[in-house]
């Protein structure tokens, strides 16, 4: 009887580890990849061509549901864009909170990646606890903008509202007795700060924990050491930004060498990998984790130090106090204009690279001096990853391919935009 | 090496018009940015320079895309002079508007910068050696067909694969150009400002075909916030000098 030796497997849209709607086609010598072919696009909402049709401030929100496991440095891309167009810089503290928010959510994102890259690998323990951690986080996001994920909180000219002086509190239910309540309220007594301040005290030994669960795992390192190897040279040429290219051996972070708002003023380090295999970049990622702590508690000092306004007092971008619409004529009218037609941005073209989780978030806007973008790029920076999937996984067997898919940290939402 | 550190814009401007000399078609810098113009014939050799020559050293691209300069300026209601008349109560879109006997009230404002033109494609490049920038536009021309730089950086091959399906711009040397984002089977280019954004066909399960139909879709396309252009930018001006309190 002759045996079959290749044949062509589907993987995907609808497998676990297929990280959301990626479809695989995967040609297969025995149980070795010859060929990956990606298809993408299930995905696709034609985020670009909707924001052409909306005023700008309308699309903020859109830019949470790319990446929507790190939502806010996707707004802040965008934003960052539309002030550049505009000539406008924020106040200093909307820069400062831009920038603690950013790193927030950088810890968001590495826990969910975390946890979902060791749970396809095998370890279901990582992802329960990262997302203990990411509930906190959470938290953060839904007292600061009123939105557990989705928060459309930057705004061009700032941020849309100061931090909260109250960290909201649980409740005593049914399910929860007023003892259990006032337990989990422990931290959550002060200001939003201090709740911050003691996550970032807490974190730490956090991070800790998911090392000891994984960094020196026989198993672990099986399956990550050795696995998915982009050489210096081939990182290049396959487009990779942040970890990906941070494992590789660059240090190249848009953080310190193209600084955008106050990340000049900043005292953090750039972990770099060394032979670029998954395990190099779970390292980097790792101590991406305990960097954006650092930049937390130095964003949470010089908020406690410093109170300002967090919005530009522009009556042509940013609306009027709601106080003063209720007697002053011009209020109104602002108000109506910038809700109803929106601004205008000055005819030209700006691209805007923001450091994201995943690596640089480009944000391409022409505009032809109309209220609504005439183009609007997005430069997802888990594209091109995912485009090198097919190099990284050749030779490498079915169960590498899980493996890889997870170090990549791939999310379609950003990918298919 | 350390004499063609090219470090600022003006400095990376002169060497790329000194190199090319009028392959370039023009060069500026705005908003901190160098965009330079090339012919789309010499694209593939302009590219290949910039990425081999130490002098420049541009070995990644971070983006590739194209646009449609085809409604460049074109607004929908007229601001200049609307004070005396008012405004229209209601847009009208370009496909509707032929059932209403009407003509649209697409109006081109005059287009002061003669941007108005066809499709361009647009490739962002980063040097990390130098840490710089450059941004290349092709001179928009027909047919649709242009040199791949697949050759010179491997990540372009998604990128033109996507320009291909939201554009229809045609990759000569891509060595599998297909479809990307849009659905196995999709007509038409939707990034293209002639397509409408409801886009052509819906689909649905039919119970008794027992599979997926497509259909012509049943909604109408309207404008919720009619396209405007205003030129009072002169309230921004005044806070870039006020700039970082």
């Amino acid at each position: 009887m002759a045996e079959i030796q290749n044949f062509t497997l589907n993987f995907g849209p609808q497998h676990p580890s297929a990280h959301g709607v990626l479809r695989l086609i995967l040609e297969m010598d025995g149980e070795v990849i010859e060929r990956a072919d990606p298809h993408i696009g299930l995905l696709h909402r034609g985020t670009e061509k909707l924001a052409e049709t909306k005023p700008y401030n309308q699309s903020i929100g859109y830019m949470d549901r790319l990446d929507y496991v790190s939502m806010m440095v996707n707004e802040h891309g965008y934003v960052l864009a539309l002030e550049k167009l505009l000539g406008v810089t924020p106040p200093i503290r909307a820069q400062y909170i831009r920038v603690m928010f950013d790193e927030i959510t950088r810890i968001l994102n590495h826990l969910m990646w975390l946890g979902a890259h060791a749970l396809d690998i095998g370890a279901m323990t990582v992802f329960l606890y990262g997302f203990r951690e990411r509930e906190d986080l959470l938290d953060i996001y839904e007292a600061t903008s009123g939105a557990r994920m989705h928060a459309t909180y930057y705004r061009p000219g700032g941020v849309y509202r100061d931090l909260p002086d109250e960290m909201p509190k649980y409740q005593a239910s049914k399910w929860h007795s007023e003892k259990e309540v006032a337990k989990l309220n422990e931290n959550r007594q002060g200001s939003l700060l201090d709740f911050i301040e003691d996550f970032t005290r807490r974190f730490p030994t956090y991070v800790d924990e998911y090392e000891t669960l994984l960094t020196e795992n026989r198993i672990w390192k099986h399956r990550t050491v050795g696995i998915g190897v982009v050489t210096p040279e081939r990182a290049l040429q396959l487009g990779f930004t942040g970890p990906m290219l941070r494992g590789s051996g660059f240090e190249w972070d848009l953080r310190k060498k193209q600084p955008y708002e106050v990340y000049d003023k900043m005292d953090f380090d750039i972990p770099v990998g060394k032979t670029g295999d998954s395990y190099d970049r779970y390292l980097v990622r790792i101590e991406e984790m305990r960097q954006s702590t650092r930049i937390i508690t130095q964003c949470i000092g010089w908020l406690r130090d410093n109170s300002g306004p967090v919005m530009l007092d522009d009556r042509k971008l940013t609306p009027p106090p709601r106080e003063s619409m209720k007697g002053d004529m011009e209020s109104l009218i602002h108000h109506f204009k910038l809700f109803t037609e929106g601004y205008s941005v000055p005819e030209g073209e700006a691209y805007v690279a923001v450091e994201h989780p995943k690596g640089e978030f480009g944000t391409y806007v022409i505009s032809d001096g109309a209220n609504k973008p005439y183009r609007l790029k997005i430069r997802a920076p888990g594209f091109p990853h995912l485009a090198a999937c097919d190099e990284m996984t050749r030779g490498h067997m079915l169960a590498d391919v899980v493996a890889i898919i997870g170090t990549m940290d791939v999310v379609f939402g950003e990918i298919d935009r | 090496m350390a004499n063609t550190i090219v470090n600022n814009l003006e400095v990376l401007g002169s060497r790329v018009r000194e190199k090319f000399g009028d392959k370039i078609i023009s060069s500026d810098i705005a908003l901190d940015e160098l965009t330079v113009v090339v012919d789309k014939k010499d694209i593939l050799e302009v590219c290949k320079t910039l990425h081999d020559d130490p002098d420049f050293d541009f070995k990644t691209m971070i983006d590739l895309c194209g646009v449609d300069y085809s409604a460049y300026g074109d607004v929908e209601w007229t601001t200049d002079g609307a004070t005396g008349s008012g405004f229209s109560r209601g847009v009208s879109t370009a496909g509707h508007s032929d059932t209403e006997g009407q003509p649209s009230n697409t109006t081109s404002a005059t287009t002061t910068t003669g941007k108005k033109g066809g499709l361009v494609v647009v490739y962002h490049l980063l040097s990390i050696t130098h840490n710089i920038r450059i941004r290349l536009k092709t001179l928009s021309a027909d047919p649709l067909i242009l040199d791949s730089v697949v050759s010179v950086w491997a990540v372009a091959n998604w990128y033109e694969r996507e320009a291909f399906d939201l554009f229809g711009i045609m990759f000569e040397g891509h060595p599998d150009l297909r479809r990307l984002l849009t659905d196995y089977g999709f007509i038409g280019h939707p990034f293209r400002k002639d397509f409408p954004i409801s886009g052509h066909v819906e689909m649905r399960y039919d119970a008794d075909k027992k599979r997926v139909i497509y259909e012509p879709v049943s909604i109408e396309p309207r404008t919720l916030v009619p396209r405007v252009i205003r030129d009072d930018h002169r309230y921004l001006n005044e806070h870039k000098k006020e700039g970082n309190r």
